[in-house]
């Protein structure tokens, strides 16, 4: 406590805010002595300090090969039978998957787990072991060189149609190399996309690596073969949720454990845990990076190495079907059918992928002085623990550095930037009801003046520099004319023409919607260059006046309220402060003094720019509703979610448990598909109370059960009809508990509500104020 | 003649008896052996000694060097004084050395007589005439015993406290250990002056002198394991500064009325540069390598040494009156910083030099134990006890050099603990000098409940509380058997697995140690020129035998070594038992040259050091004790982290980083690291070490090991100490420090 206390001040720019002063504000914000806790246990990037240089211009990056080219030139099939020797770690014989199946079966921790809950459970000891490995055969990968073949030869295929290059970072792959032989390592890729796992180890085979085991989410396993088949190439499958399954928890660590422990395979995840929507880096989740640092905490390994993937895509496969989900269409249930039915895809252009493959990050550096693994000595190591608090924050800080590492490799397309100014334009002509669209040369010079400004920020953007700006701008609007109509030389956001005329204003809406969330999701893989500045010009745009200790605090209210939306590494307040003010400072736009920050006349431009970067998400979180939705992409669940949850860790918002075990007659409404015809509902209810308290909102999350039964639609393929139809039997089951006055949501959908004005209403998506009203009546 | 002899025998099971009748009767050679034949007959425990002895005398082949007989009789002590001890087979010698010629040569220094059967200089198979030569030999200093005077016993007598005057010279010369260490030590290095290796003109390997049995040996595999494993060049020496500068040592302050006091109880003393510097000093490689350049800091202002228990009553009562710091000099072969004078010690510093302090009280063999003075050191202490019949079976790996004293103020270990136990196992009674006075218990029970015990505030004090003086120690009858034996697994994971086992069916040997690839390497290095062609022809055929055949792969296997003690039979019987258990484990059973070869190591490795320092290679060894399921992750993981860090700081080729498991025990292990590197072209080698061994004891400490098994933790680890025993444990410790010497008289400042 003491040392973070006291490197918080040695950081502060200035004497005149110094932490306690900090901590005294946000105290009294909040009343909240936890989140003032929260505020000085964490961390600092400092961590990462190589990784991170003061300024991000001088940022090293390697250059990248195009590894699709040699498949153009020479044949698959020789590709895919070649011989496949990669060098191993110390140079141990790979186990065969049944060997490590026995290894993991008979390790001490699985013994004494057994041992466990037969005690506490009074079932026999064999019946839990047979459980245990029937756990581990669901789990399981099962390797083998001839699928790994197969996968090569179709990917090349697939690939070359797909895309036009797939660059990789060929230092990267020898940094890599060389971690695999000294260190069990884990790889780390963002996840943006499917094809991420596929495609990294479509590139170690390529590359004479040892291939990866992948982690994966039993969602795969739903589809017949395929499952199989990933399965053979390296995929073990892991229940989304096991709660307080010990038996399963303690085989799945052990079973990732052996592997990285014995060094026989890197274990590859996505930190991110999910597949991000909004190409914007999800918060990361600890588990599996918990478990992935064991090993060596434990001192059963001497290191493991991590290393960040970033994977970037110009276009990404499931663009229109993130938009959609965002927007409350379910996502599709991954099924063998339905991949077969997705080949349509293969008839597009997806641009090119970046692949960088980042500095391996030793986790024994990571922890120097952070961890004390000495606290293991006194307990039989092989007793699961819950991780000390120590730990914990330790594990924390490095997910969110190695996130930032992913981010900071990603490369960044021209559309990038074009996307971002168009969505700012989009939604000024929104407001203001001016004609449409903005002129091409302007968009071009708005665009290469955005190009400098972000390479000063340290973007890693691919802009080629030998073509002339306006051919850069027409090639890439042409890439994605899928979300830009030009016409009169203006370009504005529209969606294909050729589409047949939308049936009513709810589709018009949801049409517009989707356009501007693929959009969004664009701009959202430049955010992180801008985010550090754009809170501080918000903070600037939002302060009363331009004392520095004021703008501090703004800026560290904002960053705060952000940190469930953005990678904000909890704890780095005074450093990231810092750092947006050396990157405004640096070019200009700022000029901070002891006392004061003021915006230069030359700054002007760039503030305007970064204030609306942050736009949307401030509208987003605001707690008003308006009758007219400025940024269509509020509508997005993910924002909702997120803003919820910074809402509840704010204590802007109670979270009260109450669970409602009913049996509901009228749940399956029409529809054969529901497995269990009496549904088990459980209500999170949550209530809060904005601030001028004449809106209240309650907002109902549905439990996995719900979810799960509703998924059955989500074969029809997310038509609009059906999304229809979904939301208004639930409504329907929700009536029965709430009034309808509400702000609902749930995980794959949100529905918007109140007493004033229907958010929903806007998108056209559900009822009248009368039917409303009548409802609520009943 | 033959009646009075047998009946002396039969009515004394007292050796001590035995020796006074024998030497006071004067028997002349005919009557020993008139009394060999007569116990031969009359006392079977002592008869098969005998034999042996009187075989081997008389030229007799011994059964072969399997049967390890214990040729060393019950008599031999009475006969024989150790100064003019003949290079008898000794019981630790045996079949090992068979292949190895003698050294022209047999010492007539007691020296010879080291622990480990490996360094005694032996002769029992280099042909008939010079058995001939032996026997004749042996029976010729018998005979010379015999016609010895009565009375010139004093090894052995429980003498009174002879001031200096009354000490004959024939006493001092039979002292391993002189006052002056200078005449027979190195004062930079490891050990006997007379006693290195160094690479001759033709650039092999050899070790000097006659004190061992490697001594006049060529080495010729060292040359090329030295230059691979370091990257060291023969062309590229780094000499040491060849005498020591008085000069540099800087003029003692002395504080007057003490030296006056002093003076007039007539312990000797000296202020001489020399006899400062060489007590200033342990063996850490950073006070060797500042030695070896001259380099000399804060050193004794006086030395003392006292005659016995009284003397240092004494010296402590006027350090006390006049408030000198003392700091306790046993054998000097600390390993921990402890020996260094405090930097902010102001006052005049005295080193007692317990060295004069050596002799064997009394033996009680009805309760087998010997009383001891604490100065002895273990070559002195096992040879005498052995000239009895018995033995401590205390042997650490320094046992030349180190004493009773410095083993219970450290909590030392020996590589027999199994069968012996450590120190604390051994010790029955202890007399220790504090400021405060004399502490030791009112009897001699084996076991007391009386609250904490007390000899545990002694037992690794460390010289911070006062001098042991006295010390009752447990002996045993020697080992009427012994044998060496080694095994090979495929890996050290396997290794381990099989001494966890041993450790588990608690039937470990005396002695059990297993040696990493890299040790087994260092091993094999070490292997002295064969002499036949048939023999290496052997050795060729074993190893295809093991890499070919077995598989093993030559970059991985590893071996245990193993030393059984005890009766014939049940060693053979033990020893089946060990290598079944070894079989489960892949282990297969290697001969007991490479046993004995791993034991060698241990004790020349302290001179490779120097021979390492002559040509920019240092090196060290540190240990640590750890949990069973702790031994392979920490072996691990300290070995990568020490190559790890000389990356990190510039060392250009890869370091020895190696490490083996030297005791089990039923909860766990103790593992030595050895670690030596290259340090040509760094710019503060001596820095480079100690950050290296900061990292790696953190290392270990991180990863369950103890902060010492047994070294202690003198000066070089006392950081980590409130950390290793908690607050309350330091403070304990002060509470009884600060009642015990209040002034801090005993000022090294060790622990903490």
């Amino acid at each position: 406590m003491t040392t973070n206390r006291e490197r918080h001040v040695e950081r502060s720019p200035s004497a005149s805010y110094d932490c306690s002063k900090f901590d005294l504000w946000q105290a009294q914000l909040y009343m909240d002595s936890s989140c003032l806790l929260a505020s000085l246990h964490g961390s600092d990037t400092l961590l990462f300090a190589d990784m991170q240089h003061r300024d991000p211009m001088l940022q090293k990056r390697d250059e990248f090969e195009d590894m699709l080219e040699e498949r153009r030139n020479s044949s698959d099939l020789r590709y895919a039978l070649r011989c496949y020797t990669p060098v191993l770690y110390k140079g141990v014989t790979p186990c065969t998957a049944g060997a490590l199946k026995n290894m993991v079966l008979q390790s001490a921790q699985i013994h004494f787990v057994i041992g466990q809950v037969s005690n506490e459970t009074g079932r026999a000891v064999d019946d839990i072991q047979e459980e245990a490995s029937a756990i581990l055969e669901e789990m399981a990968h099962s390797l083998q060189l001839s699928t790994v073949r197969f996968f090569a030869f179709t990917l090349s295929k697939v690939f070359k149609t797909l895309f036009r290059s797939i660059c990789v970072n060929e230092e990267g792959i020898q940094r890599l190399q060389q971690a695999i032989q000294e260190h069990p390592v884990v790889l780390l890729p963002s996840h943006r996309s499917y094809m991420d796992f596929l495609l990294m180890s479509y590139i170690l085979y390529t590359y004479d690596l040892a291939l990866p085991v992948i982690a994966a989410g039993m969602d795969f396993m739903g589809m017949k073969f395929v499952g199989e088949m990933l399965r053979m190439s390296g995929a073990f499958f892991i229940r989304r949720s096991f709660g307080g399954d010990k038996l399963y928890w303690a085989v799945f660590s052990e079973y990732v454990k052996t592997m990285l422990k014995n060094g026989f395979a890197p274990v590859e995840f996505f930190l991110e845990g999910t597949r991000s929507r909004t190409s914007k880096s999800l918060t990361p989740k600890l588990g599996l990076l918990n478990i992935a640092m064991d090993p060596f905490l434990k001192g059963e390994v001497f290191d493991v190495h991590l290393v960040p993937v970033s994977i970037s895509y110009e276009r990404i496969l499931e663009e229109a079907l993130y938009a959609r989900e965002l927007l409350g269409v379910p996502k599709p249930k991954e099924s063998t059918s339905g991949l077969f039915k997705a080949r349509k895809v293969l008839s597009e252009d997806y641009g090119s992928i970046h692949v960088y493959f980042g500095q391996p990050v030793s986790v024994r550096r990571l922890s120097q002085g952070k961890v004390d693994r000495g606290q293991f000595n006194l307990t039989p190591r092989h007793i699961p623990k819950r991780p000390s608090e120590e730990i914990h924050s330790f594990v924390n800080d490095s997910a969110y550095g190695l996130v930032r590492a992913q981010e900071e490799n990603m490369v960044l397309k021209p559309w990038v930037l074009l996307a971002s100014l168009l969505l700012q334009n989009h939604h000024g002509d929104q407001a203001s009801g001016r004609a449409r669209g903005m002129a091409l040369d302007e968009l071009t010079e708005q665009a290469v003046w955005l190009r400098d400004l972000s390479r000063q920020y340290g973007a890693f953007l691919h802009w080629p520099d030998h073509v002339p700006p306006p051919e850069v701008v027409s090639s890439s609007l042409s890439l994605h004319r899928g979300l830009v109509t030009i016409t009169e030389g203006r370009v504005q956001l529209a969606s294909e023409q050729g589409e047949p005329p939308p049936v009513g204003p709810e589709e018009e809406l949801l049409r517009q919607a989707v356009t501007v969330l693929s959009c969004v999701s664009y701009r959202n893989q430049a955010l992180h260059v801008f985010l550090r500045p754009a809170l501080l010009a918000s903070a600037v745009h939002a302060a009363s006046s331009s004392g520095k200790q004021e703008i501090f605090n703004s800026f560290s209210f904002l960053r705060n309220m952000f940190s469930n939306e953005f990678i904000l590494c909890p704890g780095a307040t005074v450093q990231d402060f810092e750092e947006a003010c050396f990157l405004l400072v640096k070019t200009g736009a700022l000029h901070v003094s002891q006392q004061e920050v003021v915006v230069t006349e030359r700054g002007h431009r760039t503030l305007a720019f970064l204030t609306s970067v942050l736009d949307p998400f401030l509208q987003g979180y605001q707690v008003r509703v308006r009758s007219r939705l400025r940024y269509t992409e509020v509508l997005s669940s993910d924002l909702q979610k997120n803003a919820l949850a910074a809402l509840l860790r704010l204590g802007a918002v109670r979270k009260i448990k109450g669970y409602v075990g009913f049996d509901h007659p009228r749940v399956p409404v029409g529809s054969v598909e529901y497995a269990r015809p009496r549904a088990r509902l459980k209500l999170h209810h949550l209530e809060f109370i904005s601030t001028n308290e004449s809106v209240w909102f309650v907002a109902i999350r549905v439990s996995t059960d719900v979810k799960q039964q509703l998924r059955p639609y989500s074969a029809f393929g997310g038509k609009h009809e059906v999304f229809i139809r979904i939301m208004n039997e639930f409504i329907q089951i929700m009536n029965e508990f709430i009034r309808p006055t509400d702000f609902m949501m749930s995980d794959s959908f949100a529905v918007f509500f109140s007493s004033e004005t229907l958010l929903l209403k806007c998108s056209g998506a559900c009822w009248s104020d009368g039917e409303a009203e009548r409802r609520a009546r009943l | 003649m033959e009646n009075v002899v047998q009946r002396l025998l039969k009515c004394s099971t007292s050796t001590f008896f035995q020796l006074h009748i024998v030497n006071c009767t004067g028997l002349g050679e005919e009557g020993v052996k008139a009394a060999v034949a007569t116990s031969r007959l009359e006392r079977g425990k002592l008869r098969r000694r005998t034999r042996a002895a009187v075989e081997t005398g008389v030229g007799h082949r011994e059964p072969g060097p399997r049967t390890r007989r214990c040729p060393q009789i019950a008599f031999c002590p009475a006969f024989c004084d150790p100064d003019s001890l003949p290079p008898r087979v000794g019981w630790i010698a045996a079949g090992a050395l068979a292949s190895i010629p003698t050294p022209a040569a047999h010492g007539s220094a007691p020296s010879i007589h080291k622990h480990g059967s490996s360094m005694a200089s032996n002769s029992s198979s280099s042909g008939g005439s010079d058995r001939q030569r032996i026997a004749q030999q042996r029976l010729r200093i018998i005979a010379g015993h015999l016609q010895r005077p009565a009375g010139d016993d004093s090894a052995l007598l429980a003498a009174e406290c002879k001031d200096q005057g009354s000490k004959s010279d024939a006493s001092s010369e039979e002292k391993t250990v002189p006052r002056r260490r200078q005449e027979i030590m190195k004062w930079n290095g490891w050990g006997y002056s007379d006693s290195r290796f160094l690479f001759n003109k033709k650039g092999q390997a050899e070790f000097t002198g006659k004190r061992y049995k490697l001594s006049g040996m060529i080495i010729p595999g060292l040359k090329e394991w030295f230059e691979g494993t370091f990257g060291a060049n023969l062309q590229h020496k780094s000499p040491a500064t060849p005498i020591l500068n008085s000069s540099a040592v800087r003029p003692p302050t002395l504080n007057e009325a003490f030296v006056e006091e002093l003076k007039s109880t007539g312990v000797p003393f000296s202020h001489d540069a020399e006899d400062r510097v060489f007590r200033a000093y342990g063996h850490c490689v950073h006070e060797i390598f500042a030695l070896r350049e001259g380099r000399i800091g804060r050193v004794p202002d006086l030395v003392v040494w006292p005659n016995c228990h009284n003397d240092v009553v004494k010296i402590v009562e006027l350090a006390c009156k006049h408030n000198v710091c003392l700091i306790p000099y046993g054998g000097g072969t600390s390993v921990s910083s402890a020996l260094e004078c405090p930097s902010e010690e102001t006052r005049s510093i005295v080193s007692l030099d317990t060295s004069q302090m050596n002799r064997i009280l009394w033996i009680d063999e009805k309760n087998l134990t010997a009383h001891v003075e604490a100065g002895i050191v273990g070559q002195d202490l096992e040879r005498l006890l052995n000239e009895s019949g018995y033995c401590t079976g205390h042997e650490p790996d320094s046992m030349e050099f180190s004493s009773l004293g410095g083993w219970v103020a450290t909590r030392a270990s020996g590589m027999k603990k199994n069968i012996y136990g450590n120190i604390e196992d051994l010790v029955v009674h202890i007399k220790m000098v504090t400021p405060r006075g004399v502490i030791e218990k009112s009897c001699q029970g084996p076991r007391m409940s009386t609250g904490p015990d007390v000899h545990h505030f002694i037992l690794g004090s460390e010289g911070t509380l006062g001098v042991v003086t006295e010390v009752t120690m447990k002996i045993r009858p020697m080992p009427e058997y012994q044998k060496y034996g080694s095994v090979v697994f495929p890996n050290f994971e396997q290794g381990v697995a099989c001494l966890r086992e041993v450790a588990k069916q608690r039937c470990a040997p005396a002695s059990i140690r297993l040696m990493d690839n890299e040790q087994f390497k260092f091993g094999h290095a070490l292997k002295p020129q064969v002499s036949s062609i048939f023999t290496s022809f052997l050795d060729g055929l074993k190893k295809i035998y093991i890499t070919k055949f077995k598989g093993f792969d030559p970059n991985r296997l590893c071996v245990a070594t193993l030393l059984f003690e005890g009766n014939r039979e049940k060693v053979l019987q033990h020893e089946k038992q060990v290598y079944d258990i070894a079989a489960k484990f892949g282990g297969l059973a290697a001969g007991e040259d490479n046993g004995q070869r791993g034991y060698m190591l241990t004790f020349v490795i302290a001179y490779l050091r120097d021979l390492g320092m002559d040509y920019y290679v240092m090196g060290e060894s540190f240990e640590t004790s750890v949990p069973w399921d702790r031994v392979l992750d920490i072996c691990q993981n300290v070995k990568a982290r020490i190559v790890h860090e000389c990356k990190e700081r510039g060392v250009q080729f890869t370091p020895l980083s190696t490490c083996r498991v030297t005791q089990t025990y039923d909860a766990g292990a103790c593992v030595y690291f050895y670690f030596g590197f290259n340090y040509r072209g760094l710019s503060d080698p001596v820095h480079v070490y100690e950050q290296v061994e900061h990292a790696a004891r953190e290392e270990i400490l991180a990863n369950g090991g103890s902060l010492s098994h047994h070294h202690g933790v003198g000066k070089l680890r006392k950081e980590w100490m409130s950390e290793t025993v908690s607050n309350v444990g330091i403070g304990m410790l002060k509470s009884v420090k600060d009642y015990v010497d209040p002034n801090n008289i005993f000022g090294n400042r060790n622990l903490f």
